[in-house]
């Protein structure tokens, strides 16, 4: 695939009218590529999150979603291309949930405790408490409906719970961007709705950009402003009915896929046969310009 | 109780010079170890700090070969294995124990070695004991300035690196988002704990100093779920278990068979244990109340 030359970009979906309620462009990824070895794991990626949008990195196991999220934070070195964040490059204004974690039941951390390290976990020293330190805690543990657990310990708090506390954690430190690694595997689906709609309410109403990767993207459907979906380290991005769509997804793919929707719910499936599009592009792109 | 009273009652256990001293080095290796370990157990590092204290065998006894103070060659030994299970890589979750276990053989045959040499040319048979089990009695009140800057300093790196260390502790991952060097931070406890792994081989020896780093801090974890309470109350266990264990080797000197005094070392150790399980039972009556 690397020895592939470099296409121009294809404009898999026509332009539309950008809603008038998006925000400024927060994040901008431009022909990022990432390759480890002789492996391509990210193929010229590039697309734009803007502040008070929820975007959904949709992508099955192995196509590319942590990695992208790690370029995104600076902790991956892209090979080629740019990641701004702000306008400047990668800072420190991203918030960060990773994908589930399993935390010691024993550990000596109360949900307020972790909360309170995403205020200034990075510094040295121990904080100085205050109770103005306290309140905020206080008030981000009740904005994420975590004040009910707050002085349990975060091992022993259920995925959902978890998932609370460490969006709080995120948050806290005002961050324009949040991005969340899997946040709603392993959840039950009463526990992954209400996650959901307690990110696409911190979206709207804090004027953050939210990203949220997911192998499925049912969950995310019904609030999801904008699909990145990633196959094969390749990228189509656009709203989610303009890239959920037979034709793009094929081409994106290589081969032959069928989008079903059934009962609102969306499903992805191998179409018929191998007949792959012959033109095989190398770069998809459903992003408004 | 009552062996505190009959101690309170005999003057000769405060009196004594060779109790202050073990009184003191064993207060200030305590503290440390009560302290530190509350991170070795957070970060399953227990093995790791067990294996470094094995080896510190193998520094004791070369030390003695050489003519030098134990706490040297504990020191010096544990440091050097911190930092070849650093390059092996002890802060990845799987090669961790591949990392501990390879330094841990190494260092039992160095110290297999040295103890053989020390036997066979200079008849050190009875520094053995006193360097695997320890022997707190037996330490000078010279050792104290030396005992209290490495301690001092085992405390001050973890201090300092409190807040990215306990971030770091509960998700490398959270750690490096924020910007935290995660293996730096790493790197710099695993020579705290080095060096704490140091001092308790010093106080109640090689063999047994693991359960003063780990028993006091996995104790003090069932009983409080906040992270500086735990390494007070941990500190406090560990200082408690020192001092008893050391009232009551006093005390045994008139206890059966040999009328000749039971080792410091098994005293503190049954306590650590001792102190451990209470604390399980005490949660465990906890949450049936709550």
């Amino acid at each position: 695939m690397s020895d592939e030359p470099q296409s121009t970009l294809t404009h898999a979906v026509p332009e539309r009218a950008e809603p008038q309620v998006a925000g400024e462009t927060v994040l901008e990824l431009a022909g990022v590529t990432v390759e480890l070895g002789a492996r391509r794991i990210l193929d010229d990626v590039g697309f734009r999150l803007k502040a008070g949008e929820l975007t959904g990195l949709i992508g099955s196991n192995g196509a590319g979603k942590t990695t992208l999220l790690r370029v995104i934070l600076g902790l991956l070195e892209p090979t080629r291309g740019t990641v701004t964040v702000n306008g400047a490059d990668v800072g420190r204004s991203v918030g960060y949930v990773p994908q589930k974690f399993m935390l010691d039941p024993d550990l000596p951390v109360r949900a307020r405790d972790l909360v309170a390290l995403g205020i200034d976990g990075q510094r040295l020293g121990v904080a100085r408490p205050s109770r103005e330190r306290r309140e905020r805690v206080a008030r981000m543990l009740g904005a994420v409906g975590a004040a009910d657990f707050a002085d349990a310990r975060v091992g022993r708090l259920s995925g959902g719970e978890q998932q609370r506390v460490l969006i709080a954690h995120a948050l806290i430190s005002h961050p324009s961007l949040l991005l969340l690694d899997e946040p709603l595997a392993n959840l039950d689906l009463h526990s992954a709705r209400a996650v959901v709609e307690l990110l696409a309410r911190i979206a709207r109403e804090q004027r953050i950009a939210v990203m949220i990767s997911a192998h499925e993207m049912n969950a995310l459907l019904p609030v999801m402003d904008r699909v990145v979906y990633l196959a094969d380290g390749r990228a189509a991005c656009g709203r989610a009915e303009d890239v959920v769509r037979a034709d793009v997804l094929s081409r994106l793919y290589g081969h032959r896929v069928e989008v079903i929707r059934a009962a609102g719910r969306v499903l992805v499936v191998a179409g018929e046969g191998d007949d792959a599009e012959p033109t095989h592009p190398h770069h998809l792109d459903a992003e408004e310009h | 109780m009552q062996a505190l009273l009959h101690a309170i009652v005999e003057p000769g256990f405060f009196a004594d010079g060779a109790v202050q001293t073990a009184a003191a080095l064993g207060g200030v290796v305590a503290v440390v170890a009560g302290l530190i370990g509350v991170f070795t157990v957070i970060r399953s590092q227990a093995f790791a700090g067990h294996a470094l204290s094995d080896i510190g065998s193998a520094g004791g006894s070369s030390a003695y070969l050489i003519g030098l103070a134990p706490l040297w060659g504990f020191v010096g030994i544990s440091v050097l294995a911190a930092a070849a299970m650093e390059r092996i890589g002890v802060q990845r979750a799987r090669g961790r124990d591949v990392a501990t276990g390879v330094v841990l053989g190494v260092g039992f045959a160095l110290a297999s070695l040295f103890l053989y040499l020390g036997m066979t040319y200079h008849n050190a048979s009875g520094e053995i004991p006193t360097i695997l089990f320890g022997s707190v009695f037996t330490l000078s009140a010279s050792d104290l300035p030396l005992v209290m800057g490495l301690g001092a300093v085992a405390l001050l790196v973890v201090l300092t690196l409190y807040r990215p260390l306990l971030l770091a502790s509960v998700s490398p991952e959270l750690a490096a988002a924020r910007g935290v060097r995660v293996r730096l931070v790493g790197g710099a406890y695993l020579l705290a704990l080095a060096i704490t792994v140091a001092l308790c081989d010093l106080t109640i020896g090689a063999i047994l100093s693991t359960a003063l780093l780990v028993g006091p801090a996995a104790a003090a974890l069932r009983l409080t779920g906040r992270p500086h309470r735990a390494a007070l109350l941990a500190a406090g266990i560990s200082l408690a278990c020192t001092w008893l264990g050391l009232l009551l080797a006093w005390d045994s000197f008139y206890w059966p068979p040999l009328r000749h005094g039971w080792p410091v070392s098994f005293f503190i150790v049954t306590l650590v244990l001792i102190a451990y399980l209470a604390a399980g039972a005490l949660a465990r009556g906890q949450t049936k109340r709550g």
